[in-house]
């Protein structure tokens, strides 16, 4: 059977379109004012990527901040659900799962089979979500795409101390104006989200495999500053902002046979 | 998982007379006067047994179940915290304190009318803000006379006969205090019969609560609220003790016949701490998955007094007349009173996290719980601190745990819907759907 995972996520809405265990399709377009429009639109596009109609799709189900406004099912997961889910398919090894987005982040524990032992949300602080760093890009004047790539070039460690995004600001205004090096910023920024991120994942617990999803793991400069963080290796799988689409695509599959 | 409905349910007989006995306290505290009586203000922690040697014309106002009341009504809450903050209170303390004093510094009482104002405090001290509380309110009034009992003696399994002397001296002192500053005399047999009810009130609460072993349970932790209250109030007093004991039986029927809180009960929870209590909808929301709080330290052991039973189990202590004690004095009257409410289970926790997490522990094993719903309550230094270490421990001996933030007295600091996801999440992850859904 052919399953939809739909993630309505805070800045972006993505589907995946599975079927027995195997992507056909994917769609990924930008969450807008008008979640409805853009959640038809990111299914228009997985669709028209697998070659598929609507009607052939005989599962839904949706997951992210915005699942209860999808207009195609009243089924849903949770991002923690679809999360662990969706990393387990991909990658069994995995044992705690980092999913940074826009808006939020979070961390999972689960077990071999996906399921969740425990889990934590940073709902509250903006510093320690993407759109932090959106925002930090923007002091540096650099498009987001860059904060990463530039952040590798850093020749130290700079210390960010505010644990307040506004203060954070704040403090890369003055790194600015103190001439320090782009680059040395870019990282320190990171470095703070990650920081944030990682007191949030060691209250979970975690062991090897540890994956990072969601729309930071696409940030080469984040995932570093994870990995340095945490003392270990950190997997990004492919496309890891479409992980929570495949596990609701997933669980729709389970729901349906 | 089991199908929607399978257990009967029925609404409590006793759960008018709950409400009519809360209005009428509060109705008493502010027409005492009228009535040529005395009106005093403490914590719901104070030995509120001891002003009833005054007379049977001396009406208290507890303050914590008071300022639950005002946060119940969020609008007005609102009004209060702003005008405490107004007065340059800041916003980080106690927010059943900032409700309170908003309620003085507005002069409306949350049951209609002015602030009635006490004629004297009588309070104790086991959390930091009890220690200023009611200097505010003595400044607030224009001076009130205020006595204050310093409590920490530690826990109670380290009890020891000079401690037990600490308190009951300080209480000797409070009633020659409460003699100088009222002008009346003092009537030991009023002490004697006051500190029995409370004995009782105390007991049987307990009693209550170990129902809810049973599954289904019996009583739902929300609906538990409303009955607790009495014990928050008015613990001494002979109506309360009658009305527990009435809805004790109650309870008994209701086990014996099968009678659920909820319906499709699948999973058991506890909560802790105070809730948010302009946000009760919360333990609603839970029932739709199937999962009912059956209680917490905080229900079970604020007012609950309880002791080890020769099965090992945790039940209610029993009272000094149950063991064939004739109090016969004052001083004996109050020993027996010092070492009771140094039992508590609430209590406990100020000396230790870990004394908090060892009772959970066994709550959640002897009420056979499947979960747990932490509270990090920014309203309460004095539950809150620890609940961190709390979690460790519950996760250790093998139960999921789910933490929520939130404030039990300033909405404010309270996101229903972000809380709302967190409790999705949490049912999912136990299993549990929507509406009874496997």
């Amino acid at each position: 059977m052919i399953s939809a995972g739909i993630d309505i996520g805070a800045k972006t809405v993505k589907t995946v379109l599975l079927e027995d265990g195997k992507i056909l399709g994917k769609g990924l377009v930008p969450a807008g004012l008008d979640t409805v429009a853009s959640t038809k639109q990111t299914l228009k596009r997985a669709l028209a990527a697998a070659g598929l109609t609507v009607e052939k799709v005989e599962g839904f189900m949706a997951t992210g901040t915005g699942r209860k406004s999808c207009p195609f099912t009243d089924a849903e997961i949770t991002e923690v659900g679809a999360a662990a889910k969706g990393i387990n398919h991909v990658l069994e090894s995995c044992r705690a799962v980092i999913d940074v987005g826009a808006e939020e982040g979070r961390a999972v524990r689960c077990d071999a089979k996906g399921k969740v032992i425990d889990f934590a949300f940073n709902e509250k602080c903006a510093a320690g979500a993407g759109t932090f760093a959106e925002g930090m890009a923007r002091a540096l004047e650099i498009p987001l795409e860059e904060l990463g790539p530039l952040s590798l070039k850093a020749r130290q460690a700079v210390p960010m101390n505010a644990q307040c995004a506004v203060f954070a600001e704040s403090e890369v205004v003055t790194l600015i104006h103190n001439k320090t090096p782009r680059e040395d910023i870019a990282r320190a920024v990171l470095d703070a989200i990650a920081s944030r991120i990682i007191s949030m994942v060691r209250k979970v617990g975690f062991e090897k495999d540890v994956a990072l999803i969601g729309g930071m793991a696409l940030n080469p400069g984040f995932v570093e500053s994870m990995k340095r963080g945490l003392e270990m290796d950190v997997h990004v799988p492919e496309d890891p902002e479409y992980i929570g689409a495949l596990g609701a695509a997933l669980a729709a599959a389970e729901q349906t046979t | 998982m089991a199908d929607k409905a399978k257990y009967k349910t029925a609404p409590l007989k006793c759960w008018k007379k709950a409400k009519e006995l809360r209005l009428k306290y509060y109705e008493d505290y502010a027409k005492a006067h009228e009535r040529g009586g005395l009106r005093w203000a403490g914590g719901a922690w104070s030995f509120s047994a001891i002003p009833s040697g005054l007379g049977e014309d001396v009406w208290s106002l507890t303050s914590e179940p008071y300022a639950a009341s005002i946060a119940f009504d969020k609008d007005f809450s609102l009004r209060c915290l702003e005008a405490a903050e107004k007065a340059s209170y800041a916003r980080d303390l106690c927010a059943y304190m900032r409700n309170y004093w908003g309620s003085i510094i507005l002069n409306e009482y949350a049951f209609g009318g002015p602030f009635p104002k006490p004629d004297f405090i009588w309070q104790d001290h086991i959390c930091c803000s009890h220690a200023k509380w009611y200097q505010v309110v003595s400044d607030l009034e224009g001076g009130i006379p205020h006595f204050c009992m310093d409590v920490s003696v530690g826990p109670y399994n380290e009890m020891a006969p000079h401690k037990i002397d600490y308190l009951v001296g300080q209480m000797h002192d409070g009633i020659e205090w409460l003699e100088e500053t009222t002008g009346r005399i003092y009537d030991d047999d009023l002490l004697i019969e006051a500190v029995k009810n409370e004995f009782r009130t105390t007991s049987t609460w307990a009693e209550i609560c170990s129902y809810n072993k049973h599954v289904p349970a019996p009583l739902d932790e929300k609906s538990m609220y409303s009955l607790y209250v009495l014990g928050t109030l008015n613990k001494h007093d002979r109506q309360v003790a009658e009305f527990y004991q009435e809805l004790r039986d109650e309870v008994k029927e209701r086990v014996e016949q099968g009678i659920a809180a909820i319906p499709n009960e699948q999973c058991r929870l506890m909560s802790d701490t105070q809730p948010p209590w302009g946000f009760l909808s919360i333990f609603r929301y839970m029932e739709e998955f199937g999962a009912i709080s059956i209680g917490s330290l905080y229900t079970f052991g604020l007012i609950g007094i309880w002791e080890d039973k020769p099965d090992g189990s945790w039940g209610p202590r029993a009272t000094p007349m149950q063991q064939g004690i004739d109090i016969k004095d004052r001083d004996q009257a109050l020993r027996l009173y010092a070492d009771w409410t140094l039992s508590k289970p609430e209590w406990q926790h100020f000396y230790s996290p870990h004394l908090k997490t060892e009772m959970m522990i066994r709550i959640a094993r002897e009420w056979q719980l499947n979960g747990i719903l932490l509270h990090y309550n920014r309203g309460c230094e004095g539950l809150s601190v620890g609940i961190a270490e709390n979690r460790l421990g519950l996760i250790e001996a093998g139960f999921p745990v789910m933490a929520f933030e939130g404030n039990m007295g300033d909405e404010r600091e309270f996101d229903e819907a972000r809380v709302k996801v967190r409790f999705d999440t949490f049912m999912e992850t136990l299993g549990l759907k929507k509406n009874g859904k496997s």
